[in-house]
């Protein structure tokens, strides 16, 4: 697939999404354009139920918008997208395979060549801080851990576009902010697209470009903020910043306004 | 309890895992101990007559003194389970994957296969010896019929509860409907499975040895009817024990057979030992 350098990577464009419920029909999403260019970080924040799940859902495939268009990389979307890398709340992993075999799972299925796969999980692995945890079974791993061995999985076809749905949202404070740190970084060395879904402000703000804020449902987008912070971004620093205060200060501002934030 | 607390990362080594196997067992065996103790008191000082209840001693004697004999008809008894618990986890197996595959077929089969689980087998089993004759094949299909709806169920529940996410992973990785399946899907449902399979081999005998009753002279179920129309108690309890012994060592392979081929589930398991058994 040929893309030019200006084109989004992901667009999404007046989409709407309608569950049919049991007794009504739900408007999950409503109107939401949101335009990601290539290599850039971009974060949804929005209330418990508002559809950011959803979204990464229309992006991937694994559901069509009721209304509007999705294209990924200058193709529209309209069923499963195998070029995209997922990243759930729980890691997901298959509890009889070691980290290493969890994370070739992705090479298996895509039947990727095995010599270059076992090259690019020695990388990923070391890149993540898993080495030496390479042979453990996922139920001997810690959650920071299992959830590294997921990111390596997604990232192991070096996808342009990597979709998080709360990836940290289980972890401790501690190990999520490490897991950020890490992620800053990996997005920093790899380029790859990043299309994040989180319930934290902080996190969202150090990791992103831009911040999507939407209402509650049905989801709408209420703002979109630019960070205003230097692409290398150092944790305890940032937070210190002033463009990092104005920044969280919007969008708490905007939750804040939305209601029913938690 | 006491393993949960000394569990170390590392791999015990042989004389550690004895000990835990000690263990872990002793108390069954105690209690088998205490039985065996009460049934050799009764009879020795007997409480009951020697012709409804033989002493141990009288039992193990017919056993000892009819090998040959024990060792053909728990051969016959063994091969018609064996085969009988081996076609229903094939049969099984299959129709769970078909049923899950399509809503539509498991719609349509399930409410016959739940109509063919709810007919007495013991009151068809006769109708088996009609048709098919006084052979082996009547005992096989006995065993398969009794033995089929466990590993059918189970195997549905099982590939049913594969994580959803798991799935959607998959199909963002392209991956094949037999790939996912083959990698995925089946692993997944192994668990449900084999608790399915050790309810399967335990009445994969029962089928047997029904089918024993109903027709033909060969296997523990014909040594048992012969020895209750014979009134010969010693021989009727020795082919009980007899058949007790293969139900618990049919057990035990397919307990075996699960931690071989899931030693990540029989580890996990070992960790979860203080909540329930």
């Amino acid at each position: 697939m040929t893309v030019t350098q200006q084109a989004p990577a992901v667009e999404i464009d007046k989409v709407a999404v309608r569950f049919r419920g049991k007794k009504r029909e739900v408007l999950a999403l409503e109107d939401v354009t949101v335009d990601v260019r290539p290599g850039e970080f971009v974060s949804i924040v929005g209330p418990s139920g508002c559809g950011k799940s959803t979204l990464l859902k229309l992006v991937s495939g694994l559901l069509k918008p009721s209304a509007g268009a999705v294209r990924l990389l200058g193709g529209s979307v309209d069923g499963p997208r195998h070029d995209v890398g997922f990243v759930f709340q729980r890691a997901a992993l298959l509890e009889w395979r070691t980290a290493r075999r969890n994370i070739l799972l992705q090479a298996e299925m895509r039947g990727m060549p095995e010599r270059e796969a076992a090259q690019r999980a020695g990388e990923l692995i070391e890149m993540t801080g898993l080495t030496g945890f390479e042979d453990a079974l996922p139920h001997e791993l810690s959650g920071g851990m299992q959830q590294r061995v997921a990111l390596c999985r997604a990232l192991l076809h070096r996808p342009p576009v990597l979709l998080m749905d709360e990836p940290f949202g289980a972890l401790d404070a501690l190990t999520r902010e490490q897991m950020n740190v890490e992620l800053h970084r990996i997005w920093r060395e790899t380029g790859t697209t990043v299309l994040l879904v989180t319930h934290s402000i902080a996190e969202a703000v150090y990791l992103s470009n831009r911040v999507v804020v939407m209402t509650p449902r049905p989801g709408t987008i209420a703002e979109v903020i630019d960070v205003d912070l230097a692409d290398e971004r150092d944790y305890a620093a940032t937070m210190s910043l002033p463009g990092f205060a104005t920044a969280t200060g919007r969008v708490r501002e905007l939750l804040g306004a939305a209601g029913g934030h938690e | 309890m006491v393993e949960t607390a000394v569990r170390t990362a590392a791999r015990p080594v042989a004389r550690e895992r004895l000990v835990a196997l000690a263990e872990r067992s002793w108390r069954p065996f105690a209690l088998l101990a205490a039985g065996y103790a009460i049934w050799w008191a009764v009879t020795q000082f007997g409480l009951v007559a020697a012709y409804k209840l033989p002493s141990p001693g009288a039992t193990f004697q017919a056993i000892w003194n009819e090998v040959g004999y024990f060792a053909h008809h728990t051969w016959v008894t063994t091969f018609e389970t064996l085969l009988g618990f081996a076609v229903a986890l094939v049969l099984g197996v299959l129709a769970a994957v078909v049923m899950v595959t399509s809503a539509e077929i498991e719609k349509t089969l399930y409410p016959l296969l739940l109509f063919a689980q709810v007919v007495p087998k013991v009151a068809i089993a006769p109708l088996f010896v009609v048709w098919l004759g006084f052979g082996l094949t009547p005992r096989v299909v006995v065993a398969v019929l009794i033995a089929f709806f466990p590993v059918v169920v189970s195997m549905v529940t099982g590939l049913k509860s594969v994580d959803p996410e798991m799935l959607q992973l998959a199909s963002t990785m392209g991956a094949s409907k037999v790939k996912t399946f083959v990698k995925i899907r089946f692993p997944a449902s192994l668990p449900h499975l084999f608790s399915g399979l050790k309810v399967a081999v335990t009445l994969a005998v029962t089928g047997a040895v029904v089918g024993e009753f109903v027709g033909g002279n060969e296997g523990l179920g014909s040594v048992i009817l012969q020895a209750n129309g014979n009134l010969d108690t010693p021989m009727l309890f020795a082919g009980l024990v007899v058949l007790s012994l293969l139900g618990v060592v049919l057990f035990v392979a397919v307990e075996f057979a699960e931690q071989l081929l899931m030693p990540w589930h029989a580890s996990r398991r070992g960790e979860t030992v203080t909540v329930t058994y």
